[in-house]
């Protein structure tokens, strides 16, 4: 009587366990087709236009002369602002907020805020960067409020993976160090900071990724649509890829959607290699305890 | 060991390129107004030593404004840093109120706008201290079009137009129109409310009167979204710009606009120039700021070469030149302004 109710009872955990790996892969394979479905329509749409030119040349009225120069350039210098400013600020706030603060009701206050900032629409951070860095400090139209209002944007997201990152680090290794006579701050350095450094690094790279694909902040911030100098200081004027790309996506000729798929490549070869440098970085650190 | 060191070396680095970014405003973060005017006496000396009319200018020329108008902008400012390196030009593109917003406070010295300067925009130069010059740089023909799979309209006058796009209009399908048409939604494709398009169209032909809005009627900023809705949809009516519908001859069908004298007439490059395609032809203009054109010499060679190349850009990016005197016209008028 047992043997057969069990028999029954597996049998159903087998269906449910096929049903749900069926559902699984399924899932899966919907993001993959689409994924695939956008690489082939890009790619299919913008490689003809791709070429050493094209990476050379400023923005132009004539498909052929047309160049993402200035767009590339802009989001690397924009980028090498904004990873220091959002790192620097981000790992201090995530050490404050797990080594040092007291676990009381305003630490939590300022956790949950954090959380919630990383879930604010990009375009408030622009007006935010408008208001404050633009007119405030009267920095201008200029790279550095751009790379500011960027690295305000991203800066939540670095805080949380920091935190994460830093939260995963052995009790007992803190407790070692202090053991032998540490300091906090040494133990901080040399002993939590290198431990943890895989994993902040992940997130900051995935954290810089959206940054250089973000356009609604920097549309307000001023990041120019037509450029033909790339920044030589500060206070430049500039624009960066996802402005250029989405010009060129809004102009009534057919060809100019295909430059836009060319641009778009670019951009999606710039986010992969930061993406690998994460995946090396995560790689080369991780074995470290 | 090596890897410490390594972290200590980037964590360094970092440092001093966030101190030095935080540091660099110092100097010379005067505000951005002064930073221009400061470069304008520069400019001044400079052009005064080598004299400013052989092409040796330099220094910056900022242009924010209309997105219709950022193709025949680009086309000049592409054309004029071939031929003049050391001027840095910086065209934005936020559309003709967010220039407005700019240019009368001062920020920029050129804004380009599909529509003429609002009486407030003008209030808000004034009190400023602020004297904005107009410019037409081309003609537009604001189309109305269906879709190549409609087979029933060929013409609307401006009376329909209102009945289809009125709130009150009191036409939501093609039959309370003309009978004879079939009895199906009419489908509104329109350009937002932001845009200077529709801010045109608004004051032509609905007369400030509130548009229709809701069910079948679909608004976007991206007029190639306007295009794909329309060409599929043998029911859809929308309006936008003549290069989109130029570039889109084989989908679309352009309607012949009557005016009330019973002579529909369509949009082509002759009758947007002539006139005779009205009241939907419009002018495309840039507006620039008269004290930076004097005290900046390469805002005026650049406000110069604009209206010499003006024809060639329009005609490059599927617009409609102006007739050459208006262009000698307005040179002149310039001129005179930076010679005052």
């Amino acid at each position: 009587m047992s043997t057969k109710v069990n028999s029954a009872q597996i049998k159903g955990r087998v269906v449910r366990n096929k049903a749900f790996k069926s559902l699984f892969i399924a899932a899966t394979s919907i993001a993959l087709i689409f994924l695939a479905l956008l690489i082939y329509r890009i790619l299919s749409q913008g490689i003809d236009y791709l070429s050493i030119d094209f990476l050379r040349n400023y923005p132009a009225p004539y498909i052929e002369e047309a160049g993402i120069f200035a767009g590339l350039m802009g989001s690397i210098f924009l980028i090498s602002i904004t990873a220091p400013v959002s790192i620097i600020l981000g790992v201090s706030t995530a050490l404050y907020l797990e080594e040092y603060a007291k676990q009381n009701r305003f630490t939590r206050f300022i956790q949950v805020n954090v959380q919630n900032l990383a879930g604010v629409p990009s375009i408030v951070f622009g007006l935010l960067g408008l208001t404050f860095f633009v007119y405030i400090l009267e920095l201008g139209y200029s790279l550095i409020a751009g790379a500011l209002t960027m690295s305000l944007l991203v800066l939540p997201v670095i805080v949380v993976a920091s935190q994460e990152a830093i939260r995963s680090v052995p009790k007992e290794l803190r407790e070692a160090s202090i053991g032998m006579g540490a300091t906090k701050w040494q133990t901080i350095w040399r002993i939590v900071l290198p431990a943890s450094i895989p994993g902040i690094l992940t997130g900051s790279i995935l954290a810089l990724s959206r940054a250089i694909g973000e356009t609604a902040p920097l549309i307000i911030v001023g990041a120019a649509a037509a450029i033909y100098t790339i920044p030589d200081s500060f206070f430049s004027k500039y624009t960066v890829m996802p402005i250029q790309i989405w010009s060129w996506t809004s102009r009534p000729q057919e060809e100019w959607q295909y430059v836009a798929a060319a641009g778009i490549i670019v951009l999606l070869i710039i986010l992969l290699c930061m993406n690998a440098i994460a995946v090396w970085i995560r790689n080369k650190f991780q074995n470290r305890f | 060991m090596s890897k410490w060191k390594l972290m200590m070396l980037v964590a360094v680095t970092l440092l001093t390129v966030g101190l030095l970014a935080a540091c660099g405003n110092a100097p010379d973060d005067a505000g951005s107004d002064e930073n221009n005017e400061a470069n304008a006496s520069e400019n001044g000396e400079g052009s005064g030593d080598e004299g400013s009319e052989d092409g040796e200018v330099s220094g910056p020329v900022n242009i924010d404004g209309s997105s219709t108008v950022l193709p025949i902008m680009e086309y000049l400012t592409y054309e004029y840093n071939q031929e003049n390196p050391e001027v840095e030009t910086a065209l934005n593109s936020s559309g003709s109120g967010g220039g407005f917003e700019k240019s009368t406070v001062g920020e920029i010295d050129l804004s380009n706008a599909s529509r003429p300067i609002k009486d407030e925009e003008k209030a808000t130069a004034e009190e400023n201290g602020i004297t904005l010059h107009e410019i037409e740089l081309a003609y537009d023909g604001l189309s109305v079009v269906v879709s190549q799979e409609n087979d029933f309209v060929e013409n609307l006058t401006i009376d329909q137009l209102k009945q289809i796009f009125l709130a009150d209009g009191g036409a939501t399908k093609w039959s309370d129109i003309n009978p004879e048409w079939p009895e199906e939604d009419i489908v509104i494709y329109s350009p937002g409310h932001d845009s200077g398009t529709f801010d045109y169209f608004n004051e032509v032909i609905l007369e400030e009167n509130p548009m229709r809005e809701g069910e079948n009627v679909t608004l976007s900023e991206d007029d190639n979204t306007l295009v794909t809705g329309i060409q599929s949809d043998p029911y859809a009516i929308g309006y936008f710009g003549y290069a989109y519908y130029a570039e889109n001859q084989d989908t679309l069908k352009v309607l012949g606009i009557d005016n009330g004298d019973g002579n529909p007439v369509k949009p082509t490059g002759d009758t947007i120039q002539d006139g005779s395609y009205s009241p939907l032809s419009r002018p495309l203009f840039t507006y620039v700021n008269v004290d930076y054109m004097k005290e900046k010499p390469q805002v005026l060679d650049f406000v110069k070469f604009s209206i010499e190349n003006a024809g060639a850009a329009a005609e490059e990016v599927g617009y409609v030149a102006l007739p050459d005197e208006k262009y000698q016209e307005q040179l002149t008028e310039i001129e005179e302004l930076a010679a005052e």
